[in-house]
């Protein structure tokens, strides 16, 4: 009756061999092809580098006035602005000026990088059903599994630096956008659609003139919530080496340094409340048309 | 020119369709008079068409009428091919629609068809001009020739100043002619209209055909129109095929159907017509034999209806009237007593 009370596992002879048979041959990959992809991210680590060059080399009254710019363009709201500008302030005030600019930087790589694979593989999900049954579950896992884990292959494969950190962040903050770009295409108007085919667009041109357009507003509230998403991992990123509000945090919790951890928490949560008011008002302005109804 | 517009006359022959996902194994019980119950009961399809065969004739109008469920949504979708037939052919000029590849296909919609939709189906993120332009857009028109032609249909609808306006500001009345613009902008031979003006008030719908009969005399074009309305079918088709479960059960002129229904079923639907609008004089007149001298009263042209005839008659005092032909020969008398009584209804006599 052994069999009843504990689970009848695989040997644990047969486990470790299979543990260790995986492990070396991830290992011998990496020896082999770790190089290549590391030269192959190599575009990603100078987008970074520059961006975050950028970020800190401009004059901070600069940054400053650029954010109020595109706060204003976006929104059209002078609160908004205000806060913006009243928030990244108090920041540099308390000394964190430098490390907000890195993750500001991050955050700005992550978001353009997302965009532009996200998107694509939202499009492709709405067109083909097939497609969507094959990524929804890679989604599903990506959005469930604990982000250590996918941390150890990455380090493993391109070592501990920018790029990992930006491909962790990118893997946990991607799935919104490609699940809201999929189901804001899904959600088009059928008689819409109907009307476009029987004008005979072709489905690059029902894509451009109708499918984005109407989908722009859901697919704006997955951009909100990768950047969201995206800003939750600084923390996790700066434990393999990503500069920022994450670092100094993560120095709190190894010393216990509760102060310190609040503030660059609350300078986390700061940028955070900005990125979303501004891209959330944004993305309501260009639903402007839905508004104004007749009678 | 005339030959020209022959070309854009729709031959619709032996059209049916079935829904499911084995239609084509199935379309052969056609064959042996399956009805639409029989096909759900026993094979859980959906018969949409059966055996259509119409021929409409090109510059003109086209109506196709039945209740909901009988077909007539599927069938003006077969026209450009919105939905593909299980079985049939249709013809436009010498072409067939349902053999055209998918590049073909998007020719013949971009080129030879427009159509306006029961809702509407405008774009709601662009104003009422950049919604006109889209199907010259589609077509790759240079910019300047896609807006010319939308400000004059825009203009030609009554919507002159509404063109930065969006869909969402606009009335239903107002959006259908944004429809309608959008459609004629196309300048496509063929205008499908699917229950275009049904969701409009009543008011508005007569306002809308109103318009719809005033362009068809300058535009000439093959319209094919779908109502669920016999007075809208009865004032604005040339022809009118009726539809009942996927089956055409009659076709022919107005005049035609409101005079000798095919079955009970659209009696039903004629009882209640003002035949005064429909029927005209030559239809019930008594043809002049030849060398027959016209007995005098008022002079009327062919073609004209009961209802203005008697108008006539009445403010002239007479009660014979002469029908003449349209170079002013007499062809025909009628009384005013066999005029009333084709007004009202002398079908229970005959």
């Amino acid at each position: 009756m052994d069999w009843f009370w504990s689970f009848p596992h695989l040997s644990d002879d047969f486990l470790r061999d299979l543990r260790r048979a995986i492990d070396d041959s991830f290992r011998t990959f990496t020896r082999s092809y770790g190089d290549m992809l590391e030269a192959f991210f190599d575009p990603l680590r100078i987008f970074l580098i520059q961006s975050e060059r950028l970020m800190l080399n401009t004059p901070w009254p600069i940054v400053l006035l650029v954010i109020a710019a595109i706060a204003w363009f976006a929104s059209r709201s002078i609160w908004i602005v205000l806060g913006s500008v009243v928030t990244l302030f108090l920041i540099g005030m308390f000394d964190m000026w430098e490390d907000t600019m890195r993750t500001v930087s991050m955050i700005f790589v992550c978001t353009v990088i997302a965009i532009a694979v996200g998107i694509p593989l939202g499009i492709l999900m709405a067109k083909s059903d097939r497609v969507r049954n094959v990524i929804n579950p890679i989604l599903d896992v990506m959005q469930t599994m604990p982000s250590f884990v996918y941390l150890i292959p990455v380090v493993m494969l391109l070592g501990i630096g920018r790029v990992p950190g930006l491909i962790a962040v990118v893997i946990y903050a991607i799935p919104p956008i490609i699940r809201l770009t999929n189901l804001g295409i899904r959600l088009v108007d059928r008689d819409v659609l109907e009307a476009a085919d029987a004008f005979g667009s072709s489905s690059w041109q029902k894509l451009k003139n109708v499918q984005l357009p109407l989908a722009l507003p859901t697919i704006m509230a997955g951009i909100n919530q990768t950047i969201m998403m995206a800003l939750a991992m600084v923390v996790i990123a700066s434990m393999i080496g990503v500069q920022g509000l994450g670092q100094p945090v993560l120095r709190a919790i190894n010393n216990q340094y509760f102060t310190l951890g609040v503030f660059n928490g609350l300078a986390i949560v700061g940028i955070a409340i900005i990125f979303d008011r501004v891209s959330q008002a944004y993305g309501k302005r260009l639903q402007k048309h839905l508004e104004i109804v007749h009678g | 020119m005339a030959d020209m517009r022959n070309d854009h006359g729709i031959e619709i022959r032996g059209l049916s369709k079935i829904f499911g996902p084995n239609a084509h194994q199935l379309a052969p019980l056609l064959d042996q008079g399956i009805t639409k119950s029989e096909l759900n009961e026993k094979h859980g399809h959906v018969l949409g068409l059966k055996d259509i065969n119409i021929s409409m004739s090109a510059g003109c109008i086209q109506v196709i009428m039945g209740l909901s469920g009988s077909g007539k949504s599927t069938l003006i979708r077969h026209i450009n091919r919105l939905i593909d037939p299980t079985r049939g052919e249709v013809l436009v000029g010498s072409e067939d629609v349902v053999k055209m590849s998918p590049r073909e296909l998007r020719e013949f919609r971009r080129h030879k068809t427009a159509m306006v939709f029961q809702k509407f189906a405008l774009l709601p993120h662009r104003n009422v001009l950049e919604n006109t332009v889209y199907g010259l857009e589609i077509q790759g028109v240079p910019r300047n020739r896609q807006v010319d032609a939308a400000m004059h249909w825009i203009e030609r609808v009554g919507l002159s100043g509404f063109e930065k306006s969006y869909p969402n500001q606009l009335s239903g009345g107002m959006q259908q002619r944004v429809g309608l613009a959008r459609a004629l902008s196309n300048d496509a031979p063929i205008l499908l209209m699917d229950e275009a003006f049904s969701a409009l008030d009543p008011l508005i719908r007569v306002d809308m055909q109103t318009i719809l009969l005033e362009l068809q005399k300058e535009i000439r074009k093959t319209i094919v129109f779908i109502t669920h309305d016999l007075d809208e079918a009865l004032r604005l088709g040339d022809r009118i095929a009726i539809l009942r479960d996927g089956e055409v059960i009659q076709q022919g002129t107005a005049q035609e159907i409101v005079l000798t229904p095919a079955d009970d079923y659209i009696m039903s639907f004629v009882e209640h017509v003002n035949r005064g609008k429909v029927v005209q004089v030559d239809t019930i007149m008594t043809p002049l034999h030849e060398g027959q001298v016209p007995q005098g009263g008022v002079t009327i042209m062919q073609g004209t209806l009961l209802e203005d005839a008697a108008r006539e008659m009445l403010s002239a005092g007479s009660d014979r009237l002469t029908v003449v032909s349209a170079d002013g020969a007499p062809i025909g008398s009628l009384s005013l007593q066999k005029l009333m009584s084709a007004m009202v209804r002398s079908d229970k006599a005959a």
